[in-house]
């Protein structure tokens, strides 16, 4: 007669391995050096947390015309609410500044058109790519259909930062992988002119290109013939930021095995098939992380406009600090610039880490 | 007799040479990994190439469609000759499937995308007509049922037959196999080689790298034994097997039949 295998049945979890205290347990309290750190820890976030909540908002002030209006001891986030709009917009008339806000809001809602399933993936990006940037600078800059001209000084705040940070990361992007595959190419004058593209640009600080794309270049164009700083700087962040994303790029086209590429060359698909099809949807998934550091830190860089005489929000901040009515609220203007630019930078490494969760294939089972 | 007569000499007379090697020489830097290669194989015929590592067996078989450059005498396919004209090249690929040793299937890419991608860009055949084709491939080598998900779920020896399948779907002429069962575990080895020996008896024209002897004397129409760069014995396989006309054929062969 043959023997039948029963497995005996699961046993429940251990009391002492699951629930709050088991947590506690595990992760707080599980050695002496763990119960010290634990201890340490809140000891540290009880000197700091207090003194910051009661600085921040039970003693802050949040509205009055001027420093004097602050008698709290604590933050003094009028000041914030007086220049909001500058630190948003710069010195873009009032009246216009409706212009960003609906260019922002189109941006919004074409981006957010992603997630309807019927509609066409690739007209969109071409919407985005193509035609927003056409409209949005039609809207920014005005002369058309009524609308009055802003000159470009003005542009400034959080509006110039996120103009600068948006065009540098979306120009750089595709200018990074061209450099990028051209420095692997065995086409020697494209490999060289790469090399010395990519090596010249990293061994220069950006300060430096923004000093020649605003002084520099200037002098050297003839007489009559000039265009626009804003144009300038932008140029040069990107070709800045270009640089580096090909670094990072190349980092992901050395870590395709060469199996790769000699399937797709053994398929009969040209290069440029091979390479958009096939090695660089798999290197640019694995440079996500160093791509979106890139970005992160292009984003934060723009900030040295300032020195060139561009009033990002960074400047504008700078520059407001010195009203003769508000003097002494240095620390709330940059505790305000520094929570902007968290949450701006949070947003994109959470965002980066949803998209690197989406194109995982490598290892999921079903 | 001149290199290209020596070639045809192993030919029967009205014979069409499909793949010819005449004087075919190949150096990795210094080392001179190809030494005066003079082969050639008729439509239809299997071939398996066998020998030590470092015999240049897989080098010579990637010269087929150019994924090694040979730096001396002529490699002809299909009457076309393989040098730097990039198009001959692409044409050329177009018409030989390869298989590798670790399958190469395309990662980020769905079974069932995998088998499409060529058909879709090289042959620009409409998308719905390329996946009715793959998918009659896929069940051809019996996995029609996995078309959905990716290559990294599944084992060694579905993988590789899919990528024989990948290879089929672009209806090519000729088939390369390099080493295609040398990384998979022993019991995955057979259903690989069923498929292998499913297409030889369709006719296909097939080279094929490979240490599975029994693959050899079943399917071979010639075996090809090489070592140090060099075609050693080139015969029949009973003839191959049974009665090897070089000492280091017999030598070769008796490390690796009795073990």
């Amino acid at each position: 007669m043959a023997i039948e295998f029963k497995p005996s049945p699961s046993l429940p979890p251990p009391v002492n391995s699951v629930g709050a205290l088991a947590w506690l347990r595990q992760n707080l309290l599980s050695s002496p050096l763990n119960v010290f750190l634990t201890l340490f820890s809140l000891y540290v976030l009880y000197l700091l947390v207090p003194p910051i909540i009661e600085w921040g908002l039970i003693n802050a002030t949040f509205s009055g015309d001027s420093k004097a209006a602050c008698t709290g001891g604590g933050a003094c986030w009028a000041f914030i609410g007086v220049y909001f709009e500058q630190f948003m917009y710069g010195l873009y008339p009032s009246e216009e500044t409706w212009r960003i806000n609906l260019s922002l809001i189109l941006l919004v809602l074409l981006v957010g058109a992603f997630a309807i399933k019927t509609i066409n993936k690739l007209y969109l990006s071409l919407a985005i790519i193509l035609v927003y940037p056409v409209v949005a600078y039609f809207l920014f800059a005005g002369g058309v259909f009524g609308l009055t001209v802003v000159e470009t000084s003005l542009w400034g705040g959080l509006f110039l930062t996120t103009l600068l940070g948006v065009v540098g990361i979306v120009a750089s992007f595709p200018l990074g992988v061209l450099l990028a595959l051209g420095r692997r190419s065995d086409m020697p004058v494209a490999k060289s002119v790469c090399v010395v593209f990519i090596e010249t640009i990293r061994a220069v600080p950006l300060i430096t290109i923004l000093f020649m794309a605003s002084v520099m270049i200037p002098l050297f164009l003839p007489d009559g013939m000039n265009f626009n700083k804003l144009m300038r700087v932008l140029i040069g962040i990107t070709l800045f930021s270009a640089a580096y994303m090909a670094e990072v790029i190349r980092g992901g086209l050395q870590a395709i095995p060469k199996g790769q590429y000699e399937a797709a060359d053994a398929m009969g698909l040209t290069y440029w098939q091979s390479m958009i099809l096939v090695i660089l949807p798999q290197a640019l998934k694995l440079v996500i992380p160093g791509i979106v550091n890139t970005f992160i830190g292009l984003f934060k860089d723009t900030t040295l406009v300032y020195i060139v005489g561009m009033f990002d929000l960074l400047g504008r901040i700078q520059a407001a600090n010195h009203d003769a009515n508000w003097l002494g609220t240095t620390v709330e203007g940059y505790a305000f610039a520094g929570f902007v630019y968290w949450i701006i930078c949070f947003g994109m490494s959470r965002y980066s880490m949803a998209i690197e969760r989406k194109l995982e294939t490598g290892h999921k089972r079903n | 007799m001149t290199d290209r007569n020596m070639a045809l000499a192993q030919l029967e007379p009205g014979e069409e040479a499909i793949i010819e090697f005449i004087d075919v020489n190949k150096w990795y830097g210094d080392f001179h990994v190809l030494k005066n290669i003079n082969f050639s194989i008729k439509k239809g015929e299997r071939i398996v190439v066998c020998g030590p590592s470092g015999s240049g067996k897989s080098t010579m078989t990637r010269c087929i469609n150019r994924l090694e450059e040979h730096q001396k005498g002529i490699i002809s396919v299909d009457g076309v000759e393989m040098n730097d004209n990039l198009k001959n090249i692409e044409a050329i690929r177009k018409d030989v499937g390869m298989v590798f040793q670790h399958f190469n299937l395309f990662p980020h890419l769905s079974i069932l995308e995998n088998l499409t991608l060529a058909p879709i860009w090289v042959r620009k055949t409409p998308k719905k007509e390329a996946e009715e084709m793959a998918m009659h491939y896929l069940e051809r080598v019996k996995i029609a049922n996995q078309a959905l998900k990716y290559p990294g779920q599944l084992s060694g020896g579905q993988q590789q037959r899919v990528a024989i399948a990948r290879g089929l779907c672009m209806q090519p002429r000729i088939m390369l196999f390099d080493e295609p069962t040398s990384a998979l575990d022993p019991e995955m080895i057979k259903e690989v080689l069923d498929v292998m020996i499913q297409l030889a008896e369709e006719g296909m024209t097939m080279v094929c790298v490979t240490h599975e002897m029994g693959f050899a004397k079943t399917v071979a129409d010639r075996v090809v034994f090489m070592d140090a760069g060099e075609i050693v014995e080139a015969n029949k396989p009973h003839e191959f097997f049974d009665n090897p006309q070089h000492d280091r054929t017999q030598m070769f062969l008796s490390q690796i039949l009795n073990h």
